[in-house]
């Protein structure tokens, strides 16, 4: 069902990229009006999670909930005072006391199970990653460097009055990260030592990480063939006053899309390096604090 | 002074009056009710701050809060207004102080002029936190003030005003911990043994430990952050040399045990009346005790389960998934036993216990979710989304709430001597009970779809939820006007109330007593067989 829209991507995306990302994506990763559920997953970590918690947790929760909602109601009825106005005295049941420990802890146990093997999938890539790129949080906007192609740019949200047509509120920003289809990225997420804690996150990927002032942290994703769109997420840790306003936007597109897209962003991107903007903030900001 | 030494052998209560009985108050119902009040007083404070962001939230844009700034300082207060000072004084200060004497047939607590401290070292300590609203900017940080937003993100004075509240009111539990402690250790009844102790002794005298252990800690990391902010310190600051996860774990390191601190009362008054009102004796009592004991020590060592995208390694996301999945049982325990002691009983569903059930129901709720978020793998979606938010108030705005509520009706008799509204009562349980679920309910969906926790506006396509959840807070504060009517008018009609309304169920000391309870009770202790 995507495949149209991916050969129309590329069709179009020939013409219609620029250095701020794919004109015309088709967009995958949003939520919808009055949605219950996950984004679609867009990876297989969000594919795993989405296992673990629709296919596993929700109904286990669900059963164990509901469980326990008729045995209380069934308990309230039978023993209301008009059906049942003796009590007994009993306090002790050796038999269900051992067994209402255990029953649950296997219960847990096996949710544990799943859980560390999760944990482990998503912390160890398959192989090594391709392409590396690093997010760093700024108050209140993300700066993405590409470190395999030696390019940085700034990402901004786009105020309510300059969108245009089709561009989501609170969501769109000046500039996307551009990444291809099927390939293992390495995301690195810190913030500017002077900063503050953010956390660059696309719930379609299943990818969350806090972006801390003198940390580097690493994960990996890779989105899935048939895949390719645009995919939306917000800062995820408060941040101060402008905390709504920092969106983060990836375009996913072909292989040949992302070559023909480096070259642009090479070019526009061209000079504006990391290291010395970030020595220049850090010296002014410790001149003001002076 | 001199005639107040020989009150008790004239049997003679002396009842200082007016100023000098409630500003100089040695006694621990005087103090539970002053701690009630206060309660009560800051949960409106506290509640209209929630039903203020509701309002914000309830369609996309900015409505009230045009600069966001403000919405993150209402964050800030609802969360530490509702912890601090509604839900804690409510449960440990309030029907702590009530009961936890009269329950193990002790005269008063075992220090009562430091009880007075306890108690008033919060009126001031509330005041510093309202102040920080009003000097400076506020502090925008959320509850957990994460360095460094909280060290140079965020105005300095009002931080530094925030940081002395907590000192006190964290020196406040600290003394509150060591009386109840004491008391329970040594002014137990002749007979009254730790295992015959009502459940609701034990749920205070674990929480007691709890506050102890993990207090110290938060007081020590909020120096830390004083002194960061404003002495050039760099303990949590990367330029300096810090760093900024060190606050995260100093501060769960406290504040996961303060969520346990939260809830154990509430355990304990909850294993009161369901007792009550199925005319019965709680089903496993040792197990049930203990459970709270397990509950208690693991709540110490899953700490990091809130922390789990700020980049730990595997083995400690291990540990912490297993460690917290851990709880489930002892709060399994705790459910099943709450059921079973049900079982077989003579059930009838007066106002307690219908807050008492309620809270069994949403506690559940709140526990499944715990259980899914304890997974660090699927944390990595949820973590700081709208699903954290329905789940915590699952277990805090309903669990622990419910509880002081149940409480509330279930010894309001026995502390003013006066019969509330039972139609009255009734109808502000369902009204909170559907409320509530109203609220939160719908936010479990807004967090699966990715909304984020903390955002003063939000994307479109989460306007559907929020505006149904701000309606249930608006309906939740209606029942919360009602439920101060319910109070007034019980003290307006003045219908008396005997020395054991709740009847043959109701076995625990404070019922042999009169309502309200003489100034001193137990001028002769009660031997318990």
């Amino acid at each position: 069902m995507r495949r149209n829209n991916r050969v129309a991507a590329i069709l179009t995306g020939m013409a219609s990229i620029g250095a701020s990302g794919i004109a015309h994506a088709d967009t995958i990763g949003i939520a919808k009006p009055y949605q219950y559920g996950f984004q679609p997953s867009a990876t297989e970590i969000m594919e795993q999670t989405e296992f673990m918690h629709n296919d596993f947790l929700l109904p286990l929760t669900i059963v164990i909930f509901v469980f326990v909602l008729i045995l209380l109601g069934y308990t309230m009825f039978r023993f209301r005072e008009s059906a049942h106005p003796e009590p007994r005295r009993f306090t002790h049941n050796a038999f269900i006391e051992v067994l209402w420990t255990l029953v649950p802890t296997v219960i847990v146990a096996i949710v544990a199970i799943l859980g560390v093997k999760q944990l482990q999938f998503q912390d160890t890539p398959p192989s090594e990653p391709e392409i590396t790129i690093k997010a760093i949080g700024h108050q209140w906007y993300w700066e993405y460097e590409y470190v395999d192609d030696d390019f940085v740019f700034d990402s901004l949200m786009i105020e309510e009055e300059d969108l245009t047509e089709g561009q989501p509120r609170l969501l769109s920003t000046d500039a996307h990260i551009v990444l291809p289809v099927n390939t293992i990225v390495r995301l690195l997420v810190t913030a500017s030592p002077i900063d503050v804690i953010h956390a660059w996150t696309i719930p379609a990927f299943g990818v969350k990480v806090d972006a801390i002032p003198g940390r580097l942290n690493e994960r990996w994703f890779r989105v899935m063939p048939g895949f390719e769109g645009r995919y939306h997420g917000q800062c995820s840790e408060l941040c101060g006053a402008r905390h709504s306003y920092m969106p983060i936007v990836v375009d996913i597109v072909s292989k040949e899309e992302y070559q023909a897209w480096l070259v642009t962003a090479k070019a526009e991107y061209a000079g504006l390096e990391a290291p010395t903007a970030t020595i220049a903030a850090l010296t002014v900001s410790s001149e003001l604090s002076n | 002074m001199s005639h107040e030494a020989t009150a008790d052998a004239h049997h003679d209560d002396h009842t200082p009056k007016g100023f000098r009985r409630w500003m100089f108050s040695t006694n621990h119902k005087d103090i539970g009710t002053l701690y009630l009040i206060f309660a009560i007083a800051a949960g409106l404070v506290g509640g209209g701050m929630s039903i203020l962001m509701r309002m914000e939230l309830q369609s996309p844009g900015l409505q009230f809060f045009t600069d966001p700034h403000l919405f993150n300082v209402m964050i800030t207060g609802h969360g530490l207004v509702m912890v601090f000072f509604m839900v804690m004084p409510a449960l440990i200060g309030g029907f702590g102080n009530w009961f936890l004497p009269i329950m193990i047939g002790a005269p008063d607590m075992a220090f009562p002029r430091m009880n007075n401290v306890s108690f008033w070292l919060m009126p001031p300590a509330l005041l510093l936190l309202v102040s920080s609203i009003f000097i400076g900017d506020g502090v925008g940080t959320g509850w957990t003030a994460y360095a460094p937003l909280s060290t140079t993100g965020t105005d300095s004075l009002s931080m530094t005003l925030a940081i002395f509240s907590l000192h006190l009111a964290g020196t406040s539990s600290i003394l509150g911990a060591i009386n109840f402690i004491t008391t329970i250790l040594n002014m137990r009844a002749p007979g009254m043994t730790l295992h015959k102790m009502p459940l609701f002794v034990w749920s205070v005298l674990v929480t007691a430990f709890l506050l102890l252990l993990a207090m110290p800690v938060f007081a020590g990391a909020l120096t830390m952050l004083l002194t960061d902010s404003n002495f050039g310190t760099s303990f949590f600051s990367a330029e300096g040399g810090g760093d900024p996860v060190l606050y995260q774990h100093l501060f769960w390191f406290f504040g996961h045990p303060e969520v346990y601190i939260l809830i154990l009362p509430g355990f304990g008054i909850v294993s009161e009346i369901i007792s009550t009102f199925s005319k019965k004796p709680i089903f496993g009592y040792l197990g049930m005790a203990y459970a709270m004991v397990a509950i208690g020590v693991v709540g110490f060592v899953v700490w990091a389960h809130h922390m789990y995208t700020v980049g730990m390694t595997l083995d400690s996301q291990i540990y912490f998934t297993a460690a917290t999945l851990v709880i489930a049982v002892p709060t399994g325990i705790k459910i099943f036993s709450w059921i079973a002691t049900m079982w077989g009983g003579s059930l009838t569903f007066k106002t307690p216990m219908l807050f008492a059930l309620g809270m069994i129901v949403l506690f559940t709720m709140g526990g499944v979710t715990g259980v899914v978020l304890a997974n660090g793998g699927v944390d990595q979606t949820m973590h700081d989304t709208y699903y954290v938010v329905a789940h915590f108030h699952y277990t805090m705005s309903m669990g622990a709430m419910f509880s002081i509520f149940a409480g509330f009706y279930y010894w309001f008799g026995k502390m003013s001597g006066y019969q509330y509204n039972e139609t009255l009562g009734k109808l502000h349980f369902w009204i909170v009970f559907i409320g509530v679920n109203l609220i939160f309910l719908p936010q479990h969906f807004l967090g699966l779809a990715g909304m984020p926790r903390r955002i003063v506006d939000y994307p479109d396509a989460y306007a559907g939820w929020n505006e149904l959840s701000s309606y249930g807070a608006y309906l939740s504060f209606f029942g919360a006007i009602l439920f101060i009517f319910i109070i007034v008018q019980a003290f307006i009609v003045k219908k008396k109330v005997g020395n054991n309304q709740w009847g043959e169920g109701a076995t625990t000391l404070e019922w042999t007593l009169t309502s309200p309870p003489p100034f001193h009770q137990f001028n002769e202790l009660p031997h318990i067989k």
